[in-house]
């Protein structure tokens, strides 16, 4: 595992373009490359505020983008930002999304998962793999990146709201396998090769079940309270691996997700305490 | 080459041992780092009572340094008690547990609790750079307040070895070794981290760290290791064990900490440059070093160093 090391200091860049997506998300640009792969994170910097892990929405070799949803201090002190502000960046950290050239992959994202998901779509369809997202929200309002995915090629998007005001009424997962349910599905011959998810942790367990119970390999992507990012201070362990969810994940396989005993249960907080979902 | 030591009653597999305050906050991960070949764990700092740390960043990085500024954060004894007590049910290799407290008073309170869940030594942390602020100099600046801690834990932690954490921020280190040997120290962790050091953003013009100042670590600091380890082997006379910590990358770099005196080779740092495997690669170049150059036993390298100038001196 070699890592380059210049990538765990930060340096700030300003904002090049300001997206907004919805009324509590935006999307940053800035004019750099951290050479980031599908489902890895940075560690954003507000100087003066805070810094945290978060998940990078593309990484095209020219400029990186982060989506956001403003709901914590240190977010909502970010979207009061405007093009030119400095921002820092640290990274990339962690694991990422793999698969083979030509797979079919079902890609399942709910809120601002999104984001990630669309950097493994867009990078996933340049290799010639069939995606099927599943992209869910509370509702209509709330969907992220509908536009953008549409525009894939070999691409078809699931929508799914919680309220019902688009696509499908109920989860993203619970529309996964409605469709699965309608294709030709078996141990030998599956529907997808894959699924890859990123969301609401709930969400995520909901996955992994799935493609326990179908046999379908799946990747998810954990989110847990980090501080270095990069394997030192040990605040994202997790029970009862002992792993750090800044080096072997946040994109985990779900054979190794399902010995974690944490999972959908219970977080760490900054004192290393457990708490509940 | 056999790494296998006894030292104060405890044996180790190997010489290396997991720093205090890296990666090991739980039961689960201080099995999983022996799985990666330590031969002992280091808590991170335990506080009788929760501790905040500091807000990030905290830790920052570079190809010959590291520094920060994490703060100590703790849930307090309640949740060492739960973590230690799963870690003693199968313990796979040796538990060193660091305790931290702000008073004389607190740091024996601290060790009576911690003492109670039986770790295989006790290392007390006098020495972190990066609380000033709240805390005030460290008391390892201090032969006095040093030896004050030492006494106030000896007092309390009956049979387990107690180490003291030095600082290599002080004009004599040996000095304050010496104090708290006399104080009743069993061994000493040799070094804490250097400095504290602060590094900026350019473009923000802000220091990057959110505390704005850290303990320095890392590869850079390897020659100060060195030379404390060196001092505080010469001031004790070479009978009380040294936990030599500071920039240990390879098994050369720990042969070379074991020169100057130490018995056992904390890693910390090394984590993030060598990946989790860093004990049992430092273990193996260990090996090949001493099978290449004849070194049969840990014993011939500890202090070798003093051995070899004291015979210049003689001649």
């Amino acid at each position: 595992m070699k890592i380059p090391l210049q990538t765990r200091l930060p340096k700030t860049y300003p904002v090049a373009t300001v997206r907004r997506e919805t009324t509590m998300v935006q999307t940053f640009t800035f004019a750099v490359s951290l050479g980031a792969k599908p489902g890895q994170f940075v560690m954003l910097w507000l100087p003066g505020v805070d810094e945290i892990p978060m998940s990078i929405a593309l990484d095209d070799g020219k400029h990186l983008q982060v989506t956001f949803f403003a709901v914590g201090d240190m977010t909502q002190k970010l979207a009061a930002l405007k093009k030119g502000d400095l921002v820092g960046l640290r990274g990339p950290f962690g694991t990422h999304y793999e698969w083979k050239p030509k797979q079919r992959i079902a890609l399942v994202a709910g809120g601002y998962g999104a984001a990630p998901m669309f950097f493994a779509a867009k990078e996933a369809a340049k290799d010639g793999c069939t995606l099927d997202v599943f992209l869910g929200a509370r509702s209509k309002e709330h969907l992220l990146y509908q536009k953008e995915f549409a525009r894939l090629p070999r691409t078809t998007v699931h929508v799914a709201t919680d309220d019902g005001s688009e696509g499908f009424k109920g989860t993203n997962v619970a529309l996964l396998k409605q469709v699965l349910a309608t294709k030709k599905h078996s141990a030998k011959k599956p529907a997808f090769h894959q699924i890859f998810a990123c969301g609401p942790e709930r969400m995520l367990v909901a996955v992994s079940d799935l493609s326990f119970h179908e046999q379908i390999p799946s990747q998810l992507s954990l989110e847990r309270y980090m501080k270095c990012g990069f394997g030192l201070c040990g605040n994202c362990v997790v029970d009862p691996l002992g792993i750090r969810l800044c080096t072997d994940g946040p994109v985990v396989r779900n054979d190794l997700c399902r010995k974690i005993m944490e999972f959908g249960k219970c977080h760490r907080d900054a004192l290393g305490r457990k708490h509940a979902f | 080459m056999d790494l296998h030591q006894k030292l104060l009653g405890v044996t180790f597999r190997n010489p290396t041992v997991l720093a205090s305050g890296i990666w090991g906050i739980t039961a689960a991960s201080w099995r999983r780092v022996a799985a990666h070949g330590a031969g002992a764990v280091t808590t991170k700092s335990l506080w009788l009572k929760e501790h905040k740390g500091h807000p990030n960043p905290t830790v920052i990085s570079t190809e010959h340094w590291t520094l920060n500024a994490v703060g100590v954060p703790d849930a307090g004894v309640e949740k060492a008690r739960e973590e230690i007590g799963e870690y003693n049910r199968d313990k796979p290799v040796p538990l060193i547990a660091n305790i931290i407290a702000d008073s004389v008073g607190n740091y024996q309170k601290t060790a009576a609790a911690i003492m109670k869940l039986q770790p295989d030594f006790l290392e007390v942390n006098i020495s972190c750079p990066n609380v000033e602020d709240e805390f005030g100099k460290p008391f390892a600046c201090s032969a006095t307040d040093a030896a004050a801690v030492t006494r106030a834990v000896k007092e309390v932690s009956g049979k387990i070895p107690v180490f003291i954490k030095l600082s290599p921020n002080v004009d004599d280190i040996g000095l304050i070794a010496a104090s708290c040997a006399e104080a009743g120290a069993d061994g000493f962790t040799v070094i804490n981290t250097v400095g504290p050091g602060m590094a900026i953003d350019l473009r923000s013009r802000m220091p990057i760290l959110a505390n704005k100042v850290g303990g320095l670590s890392g590869p850079a600091i390897k020659p100060i290791a060195v030379k404390c380890i060196a001092d505080v082997y010469r001031a004790t006379e070479g009978e009380k064990p040294i936990i030599g910590t500071g920039g240990v990358l390879t098994g050369e770099d720990a042969i070379e900490l074991l020169l100057a005196g130490a018995s056992l080779i904390g890693i910390g740092t090394a984590v993030a440059y060598r990946g989790a495997d860093v004990f049992r690669l430092v273990c193996e170049e260990m090996k090949t070093w001493c099978d290449q150059e004849g070194v049969k036993k840990l014993s011939e390298l500890i202090g070798g160093m003093h051995r070899e100038l004291a015979k210049h001196s003689k001649k």
